[in-house]
This record gives C-alpha cells, sequence and structure tokens, in this order.
C-alpha cells in the first residue's frame, strides 16, 4: 500500500517538476546556460593502494612490466586532488541531456579505462578492447531498478559492444576471468562530471536555478553541498572527502 | 558484492528517492507479488495459470525456492557452493537458461524445459513427472515473482542454423575458436575446469561457482543435445560468469566449436573418434591468441 502511495506522490512530483522544468527550459535558451565547477579533495593521508598479482594471465603481467597495477578505488593526485570522483546534480528534474561526447570503456592492459564512467540515463556508451586477451565485461546492476544484469565476451579485436542504461544506479562492472578488473557504470539523471587527475571538474549545460550537487566516491560515500547558478554564470562547490 | 551493491543502491537511491522510489526497496513484499497472481504461460498449445500454481508449488517447490521465490527456502542453507548452486532468486527475473540473448527474459519455453529437465549437480531434480498443465501453471508462477515480465517481453531466440555433418576439418577449426576466445581461460586446455581463471569465479550474488567441467560425465546444466551446448555458448549463463559469445563467434563456426567440445566429454561420440584419429593437442595457453578470422 504504502510503495502505491510512494510511487503516485513521486509521479505527480515529476510530473510537477517535469512542467516547471519545460517552462524553465525555454527561458534558458534565451539567457543562456551556466556551468557548476570545482575541486574535490582528500584530507589526509592517501589510503594504500595495493598491488595488483596479474600471475593468471602472462599477457597481462608482460603489459605491466614496466608500471606496476595497483588498485583505483582512491586515486588520489598532488595535493590531495581526488580523481574518478563522479558530480551530479541530484535534484535534477529537468530534461535529458544532449548526447555531445562519445563515451567509452576500454579494457586496456587488463585495467578499466576510465575506472569510473558516468552517464546519463538512457546514454549510449561503448564497451571496446584494446587488449590481446580475451575479457568478459559483466556489469551487474541490480534488476529491481529497471537495470538488466548482462555478460558478454570481448575476445582480441572484438567489435564494440553499444549499450545504455534505463535507470538511475551505481553499477559494479567486473571482468570474471581478470577477478581484479573492477570499475564502475555510473548512471545518473541530468549533467555530470568526473573530476580528472587534478581532482578539478566542470558540469556544463546546467540553466540557472538553484542545485543541489552530489559527489560520489566509490569508498568514501557521498556528499551534497547546494549551488546556486546565474544565467550564464558558474556556480562553485568544492568537495573535501576524509579518508575512511 | 551485493551488499555493497545493495548500500550504493540505497545511499544514492535516498538522494533521488522521489524520482525513484524503486531503487530503494530491494526485496518484494507479499503485497507486490500477489498483484502479479494473474501471470500467465503459454507452452505449445497448453496455457499456464499462476493462480493455479500455488498448491503444487507449496507442495513441491518452497522448500528449496522459498514462499517468496527468492531462493531462500529453509534447505538452501544447506546447498554448499560452489558445487552445488544455491536456487535461483525469481524476484530478480535472471535466468541461466534461456534460448534468448543475454540480459533478456527466457521464453516461457525455456522456463518450461528448464523445470522438465532439472539441473544436473545441483539440488534441482527433473520434475517430468508433473503433468504439462502442471508445469506450464509453475512457469507462470515463477513469472509471477518478478517485476520483469510485466514490463519486457522475453528476447527473440537466437537462431540456430542446422547441424552440419562432423568432419575432422571442423573439429580442427573448433580447436582454432576454442583457443581464439579463450575457453581455456575457466575451462582448462582439455575441458577439465582448471584454467587459471577457475579458482576465482564468482556468480552475480558473489558466491563461489564453478566452470563446468567437461570430462566428468555429468551433463552441461541447460541440456546436453548438441543444440544446447551451441546455445550455452552463444547466449551466455546470465547471473554467472560464463558470458555471450553470440557477438564473435560466427554461426558455422559454433558448430566447429560444438563439435570440438564434444572431444572433452566422456561419453563416446564420433568427434571423440575423429580427434583420436587427428592426434590434436590440447591449445596452448602461452601461445599468443590467434586472431579473429575474417573482419570482426
Amino acid at each position: 500500500m504504502r510503495n502505491r502511495y510512494n510511487f503516485a506522490v513521486a509521479l505527480s512530483t515529476v510530473v510537477l517538476l517535469g512542467c516547471g522544468a519545460l517552462l524553465l527550459s525555454q527561458n534558458v535558451s534565451a539567457a543562456g546556460e551556466g556551468k557548476i565547477a570545482g575541486t574535490v579533495k582528500l584530507d589526509g593521508t592517501a589510503p594504500h593502494m595495493r598491488g595488483i598479482d596479474m600471475s593468471k594471465d602472462p599477457y597481462c603481467v608482460k603489459a605491466h612490466a614496466t608500471d606496476p597495477a595497483h588498485m583505483e578505488n582512491v586515486v588520489v593526485g598532488s595535493g590531495g586532488a581526488l580523481e574518478n570522483v563522479v558530480l551530479y546534480i541530484s535534484d535534477w528534474s529537468g530534461p535529458a541531456q544532449p548526447e555531445t561526447a562519445e563515451l567509452v570503456f576500454d579494457q586496456k592492459n587488463c585495467m578499466y579505462t576510465p575506472h569510473v564512467l558516468a552517464m546519463d540515463v538512457n546514454q549510449k556508451f561503448k564497451v571496446v578492447t584494446s587488449d590481446q586477451t580475451t575479457h568478459n565485461i559483466h556489469p551487474n546492476p541490480n534488476p529491481m531498478t529497471g537495470n538488466i544484469p548482462w555478460n558478454q565476451s570481448q575476445p582480441p579485436g572484438a567489435a564494440p559492444v553499444e549499450k545504455s542504461w534505463k535507470a538511475v544506479e551505481v553499477i559494479p562492472v567486473q571482468c570474471n576471468i581478470h577477478p581484479w578488473m573492477h570499475g564502475w557504470f555510473v548512471v545518473v539523471k541530468g549533467p555530470y562530471a568526473t573530476t580528472d587527475a587534478s581532482g578539478n571538474y566542470t558540469i556544463n549545460n546546467v540553466p540557472p536555478g538553484s542545485y543541489t550537487v552530489t559527489a560520489w566516491q566509490e569508498d568514501l560515500g557521498t556528499q551534497a553541498q547546494k549551488v546556486t547558478v546565474a544565467a550564464g554564470g558558474a556556480g562553485s562547490a568544492n568537495f573535501t572527502f576524509k579518508p575512511k | 558484492m551485493r551488499t555493497t551493491l545493495q548500500n550504493w543502491t540505497l545511499l544514492f537511491g535516498s538522494a533521488v528517492l522521489l524520482a525513484f522510489p524503486a531503487a530503494a526497496s530491494a526485496q518484494l513484499s507479499t503485497y507486490d507479488i500477489e498483484t502479479r497472481i494473474g501471470a500467465e504461460s503459454h507452452v505449445g498449445n497448453v496455457t499456464g495459470h499462476a493462480k493455479d500454481a500455488a498448491l503444487p508449488y507449496r507442495r513441491y517447490c518452497v522448500g528449496c525456492h522459498g514462499p517468496l521465490g527468492d531462493g531462500n527456502g529453509e534447505n538452501a542453507d544447506w546447498f554448499l557452493t560452489p558445487m552445488y548452486q544455491k536456487p535461483r532468486d525469481f524476484q530478480l527475473g535472471v535466468f541461466k537458461c534461456r534460448s534468448t540473448p543475454t540480459g533478456t527474459l527466457p521464453t516461457d519455453q525455456d522456463l518450461f524445459d528448464a523445470i522438465t529437465r532439472g539441473f544436473d549437480r545441483s539440488n534441482m531434480p527433473q520434475w517430468n513427472t508433473l503433468s504439462k498443465q502442471e508445469r506450464a501453471d509453475l512457469v507462470a508462477w515463477v513469472k509471477h515473482y518478478s517485476p520483469r515480465w510485466a514490463n519486457e517481453k522475453p528476447g527473440a531466440p537466437i537462431q540456430i542454423p542446422p547441424e552440419p555433418e562432423v568432419t575432422a576439418e571442423r573439429i580442427k577449426a573448433g580447436r582454432d575458436v576454442f583457443a581464439r576466445v579463450q575457453c581455456w581461460k575457466c575451462h582448462g586446455v582439455q575441458g577439465m575446469a582448471n584454467g587459471p581463471s577457475a579458482s576465482t569465479l564468482t556468480d552475480d550474488l558473489g558466491r563461489p561457482i564453478a566452470p563446468f567441467n567437461f570430462t566428468e560425465g555429468s551433463r552441461p546444466k541447460c541440456g546436453d543435445t548438441d543444440q544446447d551446448i551451441y546455445r550455452i555458448f552463444m547466449t551466455g549463463l546470465d547471473g554467472t560468469p560464463m558470458p555471450s559469445f553470440a557477438d564473435n563467434i560466427k554461426p558455422d563456426e559454433a558448430w566447429d566449436l560444438v563439435f570440438y567440445l564434444r572431444t572433452f566429454m566422456r561419453q563416446h561420440s564420433k568427434e571423440k573418434d575423429l580427434a583420436k584419429g587427428l592426434g590434436l593437442k590440447p591449445v596452448d595457453p602461452n601461445a599468443p591468441a590467434p586472431a579473429a578470422s575474417g573482419q570482426q
């Protein structure tokens, strides 16, 4: 009973917000869209990222002969800059984002590049392989959300696999053949950004308004901030995570 | 792994709770399930009704599959992985044995066949003693546990071309496919389930799982005809580490691979005789993976 009620409330909220967003977006095209930018840092000692034993597959060992592989759960640059943090507008109610850049998830040297791939709901992405060894690409969403798990092989030279996700979810993805290969598809609604090696990010295409920006880090959790974006202007939100 | 996932889903879900109430509720309640009691199945000319399966399910299935269909029946605790897999979670709507592509729902016939055939090396017996009508009713009952059938249609079954004649050339070609797509990473170069990645495999719920051992004489879980084996690697076994190779093995090559896999099996076969004549050696795991034949 309660679930039904929730759903009715959610539905009417979505419809109402949707109407509001429609009005808003009409204003926006005249006013110009703003952006939200900032930096994400780690305050404290970077956790130890242990090395990866790839001896199961000589190809992988060879690929990392000069550059030892290690876990990528928390990637910290100089000055505590946190890489691979996804920033998105958690109270987004506007339209789906126009597809700009092509999203590519590469299997390279028996690791995932990028380790975290953020995307909009229903946005297409490609899974490719650069390796001369067979991978299987196996995302493991919770089917209750509407995202359905699948599992495809990618031998050397395989054609890209093109997919998209239906619902908002943080989806772990792994290769069963190389169990250390572990990454994330972060499916959000609306504009998003992922921090670079200097911990910087810019969320583009944000219409003027007041938003909640949420930062997601796979080990350190989420944080949220209120940000206001003026017409054509830039909002700012910096986040600091503490090591667990 | 599932617990971390669920935690994240909860955290993430609460942030967007208004828009996505479903994300926060991982387990379905009896109420949610009962709303789908009208579920039907169509197997041949038989129509199954979920409402007629309540009694047989309680009598034959509930002990392992549980009253909520989540695989947490009172006997399920005693199934020891990786040799004996836990029962499916019907609420997730993810099934191993399908004729449909990976990531899609199985057909009613697939579920009917699974109930009829049972699963070797598991606690699921063959239910071919039940009447066709009872089995069709149980298929509808299995479907009524998952909301997926309300929102999606089963995938289109993969096309299996007519089986060609077994020849020595085909077995040799099958060995090349086996080497190229690297089946041996898990199944081992002699099909003995001892590949380098075999020991670390887990299913979608994070529980240990073993690859199929071709040499021990038991039947593959999803059937042991040549067509079944073809189907297994072309559709993948969803919920397990076994991926779909549909994009990377051409239909003709797939038959070659089926014939090569037969040479591993203990049962006597024409393939085994031909392989003996050829004197085929197992593939070399240290050789670089052969390039794909033709364009991919």
